[in-house]
């Protein structure tokens, strides 16, 4: 694909444009902006990427990973400041992910360990991390607010902290993971997954596509049950002071 | 009150909630094995009270005893057993009434024995066919039931009750008010009692304690209901009998 035809796939840009302005949407200004940023965003990625399987360094590859880390870290951060510590906690949870995803991958040699593997499977890895992290905290800060009196209950009757909060932690943990799970019982059924169908657009055989997309799949799993189950985990015992009094006052500053 | 063993003692107790003093230098002992009543407006700082006593919030000044040991020393599961609360609202689990009575034993890794189970509920009174259904289903006076035999399940030794009976009907809360007395006649538990009706508080007390403003500004025998000696009081119980 050349910049000419990218210029031409701007059409598909200018048909919403048309549509927001005729019946008066308002969706004009983000659509522009949403187009310009995912033009430059994903430009400036694409040369980066280019230097970075070029110069064939494992810096390059550690500094790119720090990066994607940093990133997912600042967008999910805002969701949990009733937590804390929220955001090395978060930290901790996207470099547990991306170790043992890639221990698994390199250390069985299900992957090379080229930039042009780790790359694109950290992002996947650290970028579904990050989702799943707002999706939990989203829940849990939700969990408890609906059912403070519970979590009082269990200690004022002489539970423990880790009791007293264990079914909102549970119901939290479940109901962040339950999409991805969800989405992996219906695809192919109804829509290719994004990566398989870029593999194929590129000319890759499509059942070396879907080999990938199932190991993806797979990744995607671990990384789901391990972020919300890790970030629980950490989280948990900082709503909690060493009396095992439930600091209420965090969660209800909470929007 | 100098020569009378205290289940509970306050020494200067002071507490404070986002900027504001909530209660001011409390002293002053409950009673063991007797009942003594807690009345004042709202906001007076008597549930905030309960709180400290049951280690769900800590004083920034001045210390607490149970039976003589300073609170700090205690472990918080503990002294939660301790001293057990009852809540007006009555807060249920999700879930059978033998999930919510068993509940404390849980707790402690343990089961409640149906024998066990079947026994609180002829203390309080409920009905032992009720185990099965479901605890939210319950009325009002059931549920308040159902809520002090579960805390009766710690066995506490002083038990806090706050505004129990304030959302029930006339003869629930005279069934309550029967219970209660009987469980501290029968096993000497320590009771405190929050309650917003000065008949009520003649009536089931042996002590009073009257808060205002974060102070306890009388207390004394029950008496001191019918003849307060500060003019703060005496208007309390003028309002609240008009």
């Amino acid at each position: 694909m050349s910049y000419f035809t990218l210029v031409l796939a701007l059409v598909f840009v200018l048909i919403p444009l048309i549509l927001s302005k005729s019946l008066k949407l308002g969706l004009e200004k983000d659509t522009i902006i949403a187009t310009v940023r995912s033009i430059i965003q994903l430009l400036a990625v694409g040369y980066i990427l280019k230097f970075v399987f070029a110069s064939d360094s494992y810096f390059y590859i550690g500094l790119m990973i720090v990066l994607m880390i940093a990133a997912a870290t600042q967008n999910a951060r805002k969701k949990g400041t009733s937590i804390k510590g929220i955001t090395m906690k978060l930290v901790i949870t996207f470099i547990f992910v991306e170790i043992l995803t890639q221990a698994i991958l390199l250390g069985l040699h299900i992957t090379p360990p080229t930039a042009q593997y780790i790359i694109p499977i950290s992002g996947m890895m650290i970028g579904n991390s990050m989702v799943l992290g707002i999706l939990f905290l989203n829940r849990f800060t939700a969990e408890l607010q609906a059912h403070e009196e519970e979590v009082e209950l269990i200690l004022t009757l002489g539970g423990t902290p880790k009791q007293a909060i264990h079914t909102q932690l549970i119901n939290s943990i479940k109901a962040s993971t339950i999409p991805t799970i969800e989405s992996q019982k219906t695809i192919g059924l109804v829509q290719l997954p994004g990566m398989m169908s870029g593999q194929i657009i590129a000319g890759a055989d499509p059942v070396q596509a879907v080999f990938f997309q199932l190991l993806v799949l797979f990744l995607l799993l671990t990384a789901a049950v391990t972020t919300s189950v890790l970030l629980g985990f950490l989280s948990y015992p900082t709503l909690f002071n060493e009396r095992m009094q439930f600091l209420n006052e965090r969660i209800k500053t909470e929007d | 009150m100098d020569n009378i063993q205290e289940a509970i003692t306050l020494q200067n107790v002071s507490f404070s909630a986002n900027g504001t003093e909530i209660l001011h230098q409390l002293n002053g002992g409950f009673p063991a094995g007797n009942i003594s009543v807690l009345v004042g407006p709202s906001g007076a700082g008597k549930s905030t009270l309960f709180r400290l006593l049951n280690g769900m919030r800590s004083a920034d000044k001045g210390e607490i005893y149970i039976h003589g040991k300073n609170i700090a020393q205690f472990d918080p599961t503990d002294l939660r057993r301790t001293v057990g609360i009852a809540l007006q609202q009555a807060p249920m689990l999700q879930g059978t009434v033998w999930k919510n009575l068993s509940l404390p034993r849980k707790l402690q890794g343990k089961e409640l024995t149906k024998e066990e189970a079947q026994k609180l509920l002829r203390i309080v009174n409920l009905d032992e066919q009720l185990l099965d259904r479901k605890a939210k289903e319950l009325s009002g006076g059931q549920k308040q039931r159902l809520s002090i035999a579960r805390t009766l399940v710690n066995q506490p030794p002083i038990l806090l009750l706050d505004e129990i009976t304030s959302s029930l009907d006339q003869v629930s809360a005279h069934e309550i008010e029967k219970l209660i007395i009987h469980l501290n006649q029968a096993y000497q538990t320590t009771i405190i009692w929050i309650t917003h009706s000065l008949e009520q508080a003649r009536k089931v007390g042996d002590y009073a304690y009257v808060m205002m403003n974060g102070k306890i500004v009388e207390s004394g025998n029950i008496d001191l209901l019918t003849h307060p000696s500060s003019d703060s009081v005496k208007n309390f119980i003028k309002g609240d009998q008009s």
